[in-house]
Protein backbone atom coordinates (compact mmCIF):
# COMPACT_ATOMS: atom_id res chain seq x y z
CA UNK A 1 0.00 0.00 0.00
CA UNK A 2 1.49 3.52 -0.96
CA UNK A 3 0.88 5.68 2.10
CA UNK A 4 -0.85 9.28 0.98
CA UNK A 5 0.64 12.73 1.73
CA UNK A 6 -2.26 14.80 2.16
CA UNK A 7 -2.05 18.70 2.24
CA UNK A 8 -4.53 19.93 4.82
CA UNK A 9 -5.83 23.38 4.39
CA UNK A 10 -7.27 25.18 7.11
CA UNK A 11 -10.13 28.09 6.12
CA UNK A 12 -11.49 30.76 7.71
CA UNK A 13 -13.83 33.24 5.54
CA UNK A 14 -11.38 33.81 2.25
CA UNK A 15 -8.48 32.58 3.70
CA UNK A 16 -6.26 30.04 4.89
CA UNK A 17 -5.51 29.92 8.53
CA UNK A 18 -3.72 27.60 11.15
CA UNK A 19 -3.91 27.44 14.32
CA UNK A 20 -2.71 25.45 17.63
CA UNK A 21 -4.71 23.01 18.94
CA UNK A 22 -7.07 24.34 16.82
CA UNK A 23 -7.32 27.55 18.36
CA UNK A 24 -5.85 30.40 17.83
CA UNK A 25 -5.92 31.00 14.31
CA UNK A 26 -3.58 32.92 12.06
CA UNK A 27 -4.03 34.35 8.82
CA UNK A 28 -1.54 32.93 6.13
CA UNK A 29 -2.89 33.40 2.96
CA UNK A 30 -5.10 32.69 -0.17
CA UNK A 31 -5.84 29.12 0.10
CA UNK A 32 -6.14 28.59 -3.90
CA UNK A 33 -2.88 29.32 -3.91
CA UNK A 34 -1.38 27.05 -1.35
CA UNK A 35 -3.68 24.17 -3.11
CA UNK A 36 -2.72 24.62 -6.41
CA UNK A 37 1.11 24.90 -5.32
CA UNK A 38 0.56 21.25 -3.32
CA UNK A 39 -0.69 20.22 -6.59
CA UNK A 40 1.70 21.02 -8.79
CA UNK A 41 4.08 19.89 -6.05
CA UNK A 42 2.96 16.08 -5.75
CA UNK A 43 0.19 16.26 -2.86
CA UNK A 44 -1.90 12.99 -3.11
CA UNK A 45 -5.11 14.15 -1.82
CA UNK A 46 -5.79 17.72 -0.47
CA UNK A 47 -8.28 18.11 2.58
CA UNK A 48 -10.16 21.58 3.15
CA UNK A 49 -11.61 22.24 6.38
CA UNK A 50 -13.66 25.52 7.31
CA UNK A 51 -12.80 26.00 11.00
CA UNK A 52 -15.72 28.18 11.49
CA UNK A 53 -18.36 25.78 10.62
CA UNK A 54 -21.28 27.99 12.01
CA UNK A 55 -20.33 31.24 9.35
CA UNK A 56 -19.98 27.92 6.50
CA UNK A 57 -23.57 29.34 5.30
CA UNK A 58 -21.75 32.28 3.39
CA UNK A 59 -20.35 30.41 0.48
CA UNK A 60 -17.20 31.29 0.37
CA UNK A 61 -15.88 27.97 0.55
CA UNK A 62 -17.54 27.14 -1.86
CA UNK A 63 -16.30 29.52 -3.87
CA UNK A 64 -12.51 28.32 -3.19
CA UNK A 65 -14.05 24.53 -3.91
CA UNK A 66 -15.46 24.97 -7.47
CA UNK A 67 -12.47 26.89 -8.23
CA UNK A 68 -9.96 24.32 -7.03
CA UNK A 69 -11.98 21.82 -8.47
CA UNK A 70 -11.63 23.21 -11.84
CA UNK A 71 -8.02 23.27 -12.04
CA UNK A 72 -6.82 20.19 -9.57
CA UNK A 73 -7.43 16.83 -10.51
CA UNK A 74 -6.50 14.95 -7.39
CA UNK A 75 -9.28 13.82 -4.50
CA UNK A 76 -10.44 16.63 -2.08
CA UNK A 77 -12.50 16.18 1.02
CA UNK A 78 -13.99 19.40 2.36
CA UNK A 79 -14.81 19.26 5.73
CA UNK A 80 -16.51 21.83 8.44
CA UNK A 81 -20.33 22.47 9.19
CA UNK A 82 -22.32 20.13 7.25
CA UNK A 83 -25.13 18.91 8.99
CA UNK A 84 -27.43 17.13 6.66
CA UNK A 85 -27.52 15.19 3.12
CA UNK A 86 -28.67 18.22 1.49
CA UNK A 87 -25.41 20.71 2.69
CA UNK A 88 -23.31 16.75 1.38
CA UNK A 89 -24.82 17.08 -1.86
CA UNK A 90 -24.08 20.53 -2.51
CA UNK A 91 -20.45 20.24 -1.20
CA UNK A 92 -19.81 17.35 -3.66
CA UNK A 93 -21.81 19.69 -6.48
CA UNK A 94 -19.14 21.87 -5.76
CA UNK A 95 -16.40 20.12 -7.04
CA UNK A 96 -15.11 18.68 -3.81
CA UNK A 97 -14.83 13.69 -3.90
CA UNK A 98 -15.04 13.26 -0.23
CA UNK A 99 -16.78 14.71 2.26
CA UNK A 100 -15.51 15.08 6.37
CA UNK A 101 -17.97 14.53 8.96
CA UNK A 102 -17.35 15.61 12.85
CA UNK A 103 -20.19 17.04 15.08
CA UNK A 104 -22.80 16.58 12.35
CA UNK A 105 -21.41 12.64 12.69
CA UNK A 106 -21.41 12.25 16.90
CA UNK A 107 -25.13 14.24 17.33
CA UNK A 108 -26.43 12.07 15.13
CA UNK A 109 -24.95 8.88 14.01
CA UNK A 110 -27.30 7.86 11.65
CA UNK A 111 -25.83 10.70 9.21
CA UNK A 112 -23.03 9.21 8.78
CA UNK A 113 -25.36 5.84 7.42
CA UNK A 114 -27.84 7.27 5.33
CA UNK A 115 -24.26 9.27 3.59
CA UNK A 116 -22.39 6.74 3.22
CA UNK A 117 -25.29 4.62 1.45
CA UNK A 118 -26.12 7.27 -0.04
CA UNK A 119 -23.02 8.55 -1.65
CA UNK A 120 -20.80 5.33 -1.46
CA UNK A 121 -18.56 4.61 1.64
CA UNK A 122 -15.86 6.21 -0.13
CA UNK A 123 -17.07 9.32 -0.09
CA UNK A 124 -17.21 9.97 4.10
CA UNK A 125 -14.78 10.33 6.10
CA UNK A 126 -15.80 10.88 9.73
CA UNK A 127 -12.78 13.57 11.31
CA UNK A 128 -12.52 12.77 15.58
CA UNK A 129 -10.53 15.28 17.40
CA UNK A 130 -9.31 13.34 19.98
CA UNK A 131 -7.97 15.08 23.77
CA UNK A 132 -6.18 12.88 26.11
CA UNK A 133 -8.06 13.05 29.79
CA UNK A 134 -6.09 13.22 32.88
CA UNK A 135 -6.80 9.49 33.45
CA UNK A 136 -5.22 8.62 29.78
CA UNK A 137 -7.86 7.59 28.09
CA UNK A 138 -9.08 9.82 24.74
CA UNK A 139 -12.37 11.46 24.38
CA UNK A 140 -13.74 12.72 21.12
CA UNK A 141 -14.47 16.61 21.28
CA UNK A 142 -16.10 18.73 18.46
CA UNK A 143 -16.22 22.15 17.22
CA UNK A 144 -12.72 22.31 17.12
CA UNK A 145 -11.69 20.49 19.94
CA UNK A 146 -14.27 22.59 22.42
CA UNK A 147 -16.97 20.79 22.94
CA UNK A 148 -17.06 17.89 25.31
CA UNK A 149 -19.10 14.66 24.68
CA UNK A 150 -17.79 12.09 26.80
CA UNK A 151 -17.35 9.56 24.17
CA UNK A 152 -14.75 7.66 23.82
CA UNK A 153 -12.57 7.67 21.30
CA UNK A 154 -11.59 3.78 19.90
CA UNK A 155 -15.42 3.16 20.78
CA UNK A 156 -16.71 6.02 18.43
CA UNK A 157 -13.77 4.73 15.82
CA UNK A 158 -15.26 1.40 15.62
CA UNK A 159 -18.96 2.78 15.43
CA UNK A 160 -18.12 5.34 12.79
CA UNK A 161 -16.78 2.08 10.44
CA UNK A 162 -19.91 -0.02 11.76
CA UNK A 163 -22.07 3.04 10.00
CA UNK A 164 -20.22 2.63 6.65
CA UNK A 165 -17.59 5.61 7.02
CA UNK A 166 -14.69 4.99 4.29
CA UNK A 167 -11.87 6.65 6.10
CA UNK A 168 -11.29 8.02 9.34
CA UNK A 169 -9.19 11.75 10.10
CA UNK A 170 -7.86 11.14 13.43
CA UNK A 171 -6.58 14.66 14.97
CA UNK A 172 -5.12 15.20 18.28
CA UNK A 173 -5.89 18.07 19.46
CA UNK A 174 -3.19 18.57 22.05
CA UNK A 175 -0.13 18.00 19.56
CA UNK A 176 -2.26 20.16 16.41
CA UNK A 177 -0.48 22.71 15.29
CA UNK A 178 2.50 22.68 17.76
CA UNK A 179 5.40 20.33 15.86
CA UNK A 180 6.06 18.36 19.03
CA UNK A 181 5.14 15.29 16.90
CA UNK A 182 2.45 12.89 16.72
CA UNK A 183 0.34 11.72 19.45
CA UNK A 184 1.62 7.83 18.57
CA UNK A 185 0.14 6.01 21.24
CA UNK A 186 -3.60 7.35 20.49
CA UNK A 187 -3.10 6.96 16.42
CA UNK A 188 -1.87 3.37 16.98
CA UNK A 189 -4.84 2.39 18.69
CA UNK A 190 -7.01 3.75 16.83
CA UNK A 191 -5.43 2.58 13.35
CA UNK A 192 -5.66 -1.13 14.64
CA UNK A 193 -8.63 -1.43 15.85
CA UNK A 194 -10.74 -0.33 12.65
CA UNK A 195 -10.26 -2.10 8.89
CA UNK A 196 -11.02 1.23 7.63
CA UNK A 197 -7.79 3.55 6.84
CA UNK A 198 -6.59 5.83 9.20
CA UNK A 199 -5.53 9.37 8.63
CA UNK A 200 -3.00 10.81 11.18
CA UNK A 201 -3.58 14.34 11.66
CA UNK A 202 -1.89 16.45 14.55
CA UNK A 203 1.54 17.45 15.52
CA UNK A 204 3.94 16.90 12.63
CA UNK A 205 7.28 18.77 12.97
CA UNK A 206 9.38 16.98 10.46
CA UNK A 207 9.67 14.52 8.10
CA UNK A 208 11.15 12.19 10.87
CA UNK A 209 7.98 12.16 12.70
CA UNK A 210 5.58 11.41 9.81
CA UNK A 211 7.87 8.49 8.91
CA UNK A 212 7.35 7.49 12.61
CA UNK A 213 3.89 7.70 12.60
CA UNK A 214 3.12 5.42 9.81
CA UNK A 215 5.32 2.21 10.68
CA UNK A 216 4.85 2.89 14.17
CA UNK A 217 1.27 3.65 14.55
CA UNK A 218 0.36 1.69 11.25
CA UNK A 219 -1.62 4.30 9.61
CA UNK A 220 -2.62 4.81 5.79
CA UNK A 221 -2.32 8.46 5.43
CA UNK A 222 -1.12 11.52 6.95
CA UNK A 223 -2.55 14.72 7.01
CA UNK A 224 0.20 17.99 7.63
CA UNK A 225 -0.41 21.97 7.29
CA UNK A 226 1.93 24.05 9.35
CA UNK A 227 5.02 22.16 8.28
CA UNK A 228 4.25 22.89 4.34
CA UNK A 229 2.67 26.27 4.76
CA UNK A 230 5.43 28.01 6.62
CA UNK A 231 7.35 26.94 4.15
CA UNK A 232 5.36 29.17 1.82
CA UNK A 233 4.79 32.34 3.10
CA UNK A 234 7.73 34.34 2.32
CA UNK A 235 7.51 33.27 -1.64
CA UNK A 236 3.44 32.48 -1.93
CA UNK A 237 2.30 36.16 -0.32
CA UNK A 238 3.33 38.42 -2.56
CA UNK A 239 -0.18 40.49 -2.86
CA UNK A 240 -2.69 42.07 -0.82
CA UNK A 241 -4.99 39.67 0.79
CA UNK A 242 -8.53 39.56 3.42
CA UNK A 243 -7.17 41.42 6.56
CA UNK A 244 -10.48 40.88 7.95
CA UNK A 245 -10.79 37.56 9.26
CA UNK A 246 -8.17 36.26 11.90
CA UNK A 247 -4.99 37.31 13.41
CA UNK A 248 -2.14 38.74 10.50
CA UNK A 249 0.60 39.94 13.12
CA UNK A 250 2.10 36.39 12.54
CA UNK A 251 2.12 37.25 8.88
CA UNK A 252 3.42 40.80 9.86
CA UNK A 253 6.36 39.42 11.70
CA UNK A 254 7.20 36.28 10.03
CA UNK A 255 7.63 34.61 12.50
CA UNK A 256 8.35 30.83 12.27
CA UNK A 257 7.59 28.26 15.41
CA UNK A 258 10.77 26.82 16.74
CA UNK A 259 9.36 23.37 17.17
CA UNK A 260 8.21 23.36 13.22
CA UNK A 261 10.92 22.25 10.11
CA UNK A 262 9.16 23.92 7.03
CA UNK A 263 9.29 21.41 4.46
CA UNK A 264 8.11 20.45 0.70
CA UNK A 265 5.95 17.70 0.29
CA UNK A 266 8.81 16.08 -2.09
CA UNK A 267 11.18 16.43 0.75
CA UNK A 268 8.94 14.36 2.79
CA UNK A 269 8.35 12.20 0.31
CA UNK A 270 11.99 11.57 -0.34
CA UNK A 271 12.41 10.76 2.73
CA UNK A 272 9.91 7.94 3.44
CA UNK A 273 10.94 6.58 0.23
CA UNK A 274 14.73 6.38 1.47
CA UNK A 275 13.20 4.66 4.73
CA UNK A 276 11.57 2.28 3.05
CA UNK A 277 8.22 3.80 3.58
CA UNK A 278 6.10 3.10 0.54
CA UNK A 279 4.51 6.31 -1.30
CA UNK A 280 3.57 7.38 -4.42
CA UNK A 281 7.19 9.14 -5.64
CA UNK A 282 9.09 8.49 -8.65
CA UNK A 283 13.22 9.02 -8.03
CA UNK B 1 -16.36 20.72 -30.28
CA UNK B 2 -16.48 17.32 -29.62
CA UNK B 3 -19.52 16.57 -27.49
CA UNK B 4 -19.40 14.09 -24.64
CA UNK B 5 -22.19 12.23 -23.08
CA UNK B 6 -21.44 11.51 -18.76
CA UNK B 7 -23.96 9.01 -17.89
CA UNK B 8 -25.61 10.05 -14.79
CA UNK B 9 -27.10 6.98 -13.02
CA UNK B 10 -27.04 8.66 -9.56
CA UNK B 11 -23.96 6.89 -8.40
CA UNK B 12 -20.99 9.36 -7.12
CA UNK B 13 -20.03 12.00 -8.12
CA UNK B 14 -19.53 13.08 -11.81
CA UNK B 15 -18.42 16.56 -11.38
CA UNK B 16 -14.09 15.37 -11.84
CA UNK B 17 -14.85 13.88 -14.72
CA UNK B 18 -16.22 17.07 -15.83
CA UNK B 19 -13.90 19.04 -15.38
CA UNK B 20 -11.43 16.98 -16.45
CA UNK B 21 -13.05 16.70 -20.04
CA UNK B 22 -13.34 20.59 -20.32
CA UNK B 23 -9.78 21.02 -19.27
CA UNK B 24 -8.76 18.72 -22.27
CA UNK B 25 -11.20 20.68 -24.56
CA UNK B 26 -13.94 18.29 -24.69
CA UNK B 27 -17.53 19.80 -24.21
CA UNK B 28 -19.16 17.22 -21.73
CA UNK B 29 -22.31 17.30 -20.63
CA UNK B 30 -24.11 15.10 -17.38
CA UNK B 31 -27.51 13.46 -18.26
CA UNK B 32 -29.96 10.51 -17.84
CA UNK B 33 -30.81 11.29 -21.05
CA UNK B 34 -30.91 8.36 -24.24
CA UNK B 35 -31.31 10.92 -26.47
CA UNK B 36 -28.25 12.73 -25.43
CA UNK B 37 -26.57 10.43 -25.46
CA UNK B 38 -27.67 8.66 -28.82
CA UNK B 39 -26.35 12.49 -30.10
CA UNK B 40 -23.21 12.71 -28.44
CA UNK B 41 -19.63 12.03 -30.11
CA UNK B 42 -17.98 9.72 -27.36
CA UNK B 43 -19.18 8.77 -24.05
CA UNK B 44 -18.34 8.11 -20.12
CA UNK B 45 -19.74 5.71 -18.20
CA UNK B 46 -18.61 6.67 -14.22
CA UNK B 47 -19.60 5.64 -11.14
CA UNK B 48 -18.56 4.71 -7.64
CA UNK B 49 -20.91 2.92 -5.48
CA UNK B 50 -22.53 -0.66 -5.47
CA UNK B 51 -23.17 -3.10 -8.62
CA UNK B 52 -26.52 -3.97 -8.13
CA UNK B 53 -27.61 -0.59 -7.13
CA UNK B 54 -26.27 0.63 -10.27
CA UNK B 55 -27.87 -2.37 -13.30
CA UNK B 56 -31.34 -1.58 -11.27
CA UNK B 57 -31.22 2.41 -11.94
CA UNK B 58 -29.68 2.21 -15.57
CA UNK B 59 -32.62 -0.49 -15.69
CA UNK B 60 -35.10 2.09 -14.30
CA UNK B 61 -33.71 5.29 -16.29
CA UNK B 62 -33.71 2.91 -19.40
CA UNK B 63 -30.50 3.36 -19.84
CA UNK B 64 -29.55 -0.38 -20.83
CA UNK B 65 -29.98 -1.15 -24.03
CA UNK B 66 -29.05 2.56 -25.15
CA UNK B 67 -25.42 2.07 -23.74
CA UNK B 68 -25.50 -1.68 -25.53
CA UNK B 69 -26.57 0.25 -29.24
CA UNK B 70 -23.65 3.38 -28.79
CA UNK B 71 -21.06 0.49 -28.30
CA UNK B 72 -22.41 -0.90 -31.18
CA UNK B 73 -21.87 2.42 -33.30
CA UNK B 74 -18.36 2.03 -32.74
CA UNK B 75 -18.27 5.43 -31.24
CA UNK B 76 -15.83 6.35 -28.22
CA UNK B 77 -16.67 4.63 -24.63
CA UNK B 78 -14.57 4.80 -21.54
CA UNK B 79 -16.01 3.29 -18.21
CA UNK B 80 -14.14 4.39 -14.98
CA UNK B 81 -14.43 2.72 -12.12
CA UNK B 82 -17.76 0.85 -11.47
CA UNK B 83 -18.75 2.08 -15.06
CA UNK B 84 -15.71 -0.47 -15.69
CA UNK B 85 -16.88 -3.23 -13.76
CA UNK B 86 -20.24 -2.78 -15.36
CA UNK B 87 -19.24 -4.00 -18.62
CA UNK B 88 -18.87 -7.31 -17.57
CA UNK B 89 -21.05 -9.95 -17.16
CA UNK B 90 -21.41 -11.20 -14.12
CA UNK B 91 -20.93 -9.48 -10.53
CA UNK B 92 -20.50 -11.17 -6.88
CA UNK B 93 -21.17 -8.08 -5.13
CA UNK B 94 -24.18 -8.82 -2.20
CA UNK B 95 -25.04 -11.83 -4.51
CA UNK B 96 -24.75 -12.29 -7.78
CA UNK B 97 -25.78 -9.30 -10.29
CA UNK B 98 -26.02 -9.67 -14.48
CA UNK B 99 -24.00 -6.68 -16.06
CA UNK B 100 -24.01 -5.00 -19.21
CA UNK B 101 -21.96 -7.95 -20.44
CA UNK B 102 -20.16 -5.97 -23.23
CA UNK B 103 -17.69 -7.98 -22.52
CA UNK B 104 -16.93 -11.48 -20.37
CA UNK B 105 -15.51 -11.79 -16.76
CA UNK B 106 -16.90 -11.40 -13.50
CA UNK B 107 -16.45 -8.98 -11.00
CA UNK B 108 -15.32 -10.28 -7.40
CA UNK B 109 -14.56 -8.73 -4.08
CA UNK B 110 -10.80 -8.79 -2.64
CA UNK B 111 -10.70 -11.56 -0.49
CA UNK B 112 -7.17 -10.87 0.73
CA UNK B 113 -7.53 -10.07 4.94
CA UNK B 114 -4.07 -9.71 6.06
CA UNK B 115 -0.75 -9.58 5.28
CA UNK B 116 2.67 -9.91 7.45
CA UNK B 117 0.01 -9.29 10.45
CA UNK B 118 -1.48 -6.44 9.94
CA UNK B 119 -4.98 -5.78 8.74
CA UNK B 120 -6.05 -5.56 4.85
CA UNK B 121 -7.62 -2.26 4.16
CA UNK B 122 -10.49 -2.58 2.17
CA UNK B 123 -11.49 -0.59 -0.19
CA UNK B 124 -8.29 -0.19 -1.46
CA UNK B 125 -7.95 3.41 -1.56
CA UNK B 126 -5.16 5.17 -2.64
CA UNK B 127 -2.32 5.96 -5.42
CA UNK B 128 -0.46 2.71 -7.03
CA UNK B 129 1.30 1.51 -10.39
CA UNK B 130 -0.15 0.64 -13.36
CA UNK B 131 1.80 -2.05 -15.61
CA UNK B 132 1.46 -3.24 -19.04
CA UNK B 133 0.03 -6.48 -19.02
CA UNK B 134 0.92 -8.14 -22.59
CA UNK B 135 -0.57 -6.05 -24.96
CA UNK B 136 0.28 -3.07 -26.35
CA UNK B 137 -0.77 0.32 -25.31
CA UNK B 138 -0.40 1.99 -28.61
CA UNK B 139 -3.79 2.05 -29.75
CA UNK B 140 -5.49 2.84 -26.18
CA UNK B 141 -5.60 5.99 -24.96
CA UNK B 142 -2.72 4.84 -22.50
CA UNK B 143 0.17 5.57 -25.19
CA UNK B 144 2.80 7.78 -23.57
CA UNK B 145 2.20 6.73 -20.36
CA UNK B 146 5.08 5.33 -18.04
CA UNK B 147 5.39 1.79 -16.87
CA UNK B 148 4.38 1.69 -12.99
CA UNK B 149 2.85 4.90 -13.65
CA UNK B 150 0.31 6.25 -10.27
CA UNK B 151 -2.89 6.13 -10.51
CA UNK B 152 -5.79 7.19 -8.23
CA UNK B 153 -7.95 4.07 -7.13
CA UNK B 154 -10.86 3.34 -4.75
CA UNK B 155 -12.68 0.60 -4.85
CA UNK B 156 -13.72 -3.13 -2.56
CA UNK B 157 -14.04 -5.00 -5.76
CA UNK B 158 -12.12 -6.28 -9.41
CA UNK B 159 -12.59 -7.23 -12.46
CA UNK B 160 -11.93 -10.56 -13.67
CA UNK B 161 -12.01 -10.52 -17.76
CA UNK B 162 -12.28 -13.85 -19.59
CA UNK B 163 -10.69 -12.18 -22.89
CA UNK B 164 -7.04 -11.86 -21.87
CA UNK B 165 -6.24 -9.63 -25.28
CA UNK B 166 -8.28 -6.74 -23.96
CA UNK B 167 -6.36 -6.60 -20.91
CA UNK B 168 -4.02 -3.66 -20.78
CA UNK B 169 -2.78 -2.90 -17.78
CA UNK B 170 -2.11 -4.88 -14.15
CA UNK B 171 -2.19 -3.45 -10.62
CA UNK B 172 -0.82 -5.33 -7.41
CA UNK B 173 -2.68 -4.61 -3.93
CA UNK B 174 -1.34 -6.53 -0.81
CA UNK B 175 0.64 -8.51 -3.26
CA UNK B 176 -2.87 -9.34 -5.14
CA UNK B 177 -2.50 -9.21 -9.04
CA UNK B 178 -5.26 -7.76 -10.85
CA UNK B 179 -6.65 -6.16 -14.16
CA UNK B 180 -7.01 -2.38 -13.87
CA UNK B 181 -7.97 -1.27 -17.32
CA UNK B 182 -8.96 -2.97 -20.93
CA UNK B 183 -9.03 -1.49 -24.50
CA UNK B 184 -10.68 -3.35 -27.16
CA UNK B 185 -11.43 -1.24 -30.45
CA UNK B 186 -14.03 1.51 -29.15
CA UNK B 187 -13.92 1.03 -25.53
CA UNK B 188 -11.31 1.99 -22.84
CA UNK B 189 -12.20 1.18 -19.01
CA UNK B 190 -10.34 1.73 -15.98
CA UNK B 191 -10.39 0.60 -12.79
CA UNK B 192 -8.88 3.75 -11.18
CA UNK B 193 -9.70 7.27 -11.54
CA UNK B 194 -7.64 8.96 -14.31
CA UNK B 195 -9.66 12.47 -13.56
CA UNK B 196 -7.98 12.09 -10.22
CA UNK B 197 -4.81 10.85 -10.99
CA UNK B 198 -3.21 14.79 -11.25
CA UNK B 199 -1.09 15.20 -14.67
CA UNK B 200 -0.36 11.77 -16.08
CA UNK B 201 -4.02 11.34 -15.08
CA UNK B 202 -5.64 14.26 -17.79
CA UNK B 203 -3.18 12.77 -20.42
CA UNK B 204 -5.23 9.46 -20.52
CA UNK B 205 -7.74 11.80 -21.49
CA UNK B 206 -6.01 14.08 -23.60
CA UNK B 207 -5.30 11.29 -25.54
CA UNK B 208 -8.35 9.71 -25.45
CA UNK B 209 -10.12 13.09 -26.68
CA UNK B 210 -6.87 12.65 -29.64
CA UNK B 211 -8.29 9.17 -30.42
CA UNK B 212 -12.34 10.41 -30.57
CA UNK B 213 -10.59 13.07 -33.27
CA UNK B 214 -8.99 10.18 -35.31
CA UNK B 215 -11.73 8.00 -34.95
CA UNK B 216 -13.89 10.80 -36.54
Amino acid sequence: MNHRIIARLDIKGPNLVKGIHLEGLRVLGKPEKFARYYYEMGADELYFQDVVASLYNRNSLHDIISKTAKEIFIPLTVGGGLRTIDDIKMVLRAGADKVSLNTAAIKNPELVRDASHRFGSSTIVVAIEAIKQDDHTYLAYTDNGREYTGIEVVKWAKQVEELGAGEICLTSVDNEGTGIGYDYELIRMVATSVSIPVIAHGGAGSPKDIKRVISESKVDAVAVASILHYGLLSCLNDENFNTEEGNIEFLKNGNQFTKITPTTIDEIKNYLYDNKITCRYKK
Amino acid sequence: MINVAIIDYKMGNLFSVFHACENVGLNPKISSDPKILKESDAAILPGVGAFGEAMETLEKLDLIKPIKEYIDTGKSFMGICLGFQLLFSESEEFGLHKGLGIFEGMVKKFSITSINGGNVKIPQIGWNQIYNYGNSWELSPLVGIDEGEYMYFVHSYYVEPVDDKIKMTKTIYECFEYCSSINKGNVFATQFHPEKSAKEGLKIYKNWARQINNRG
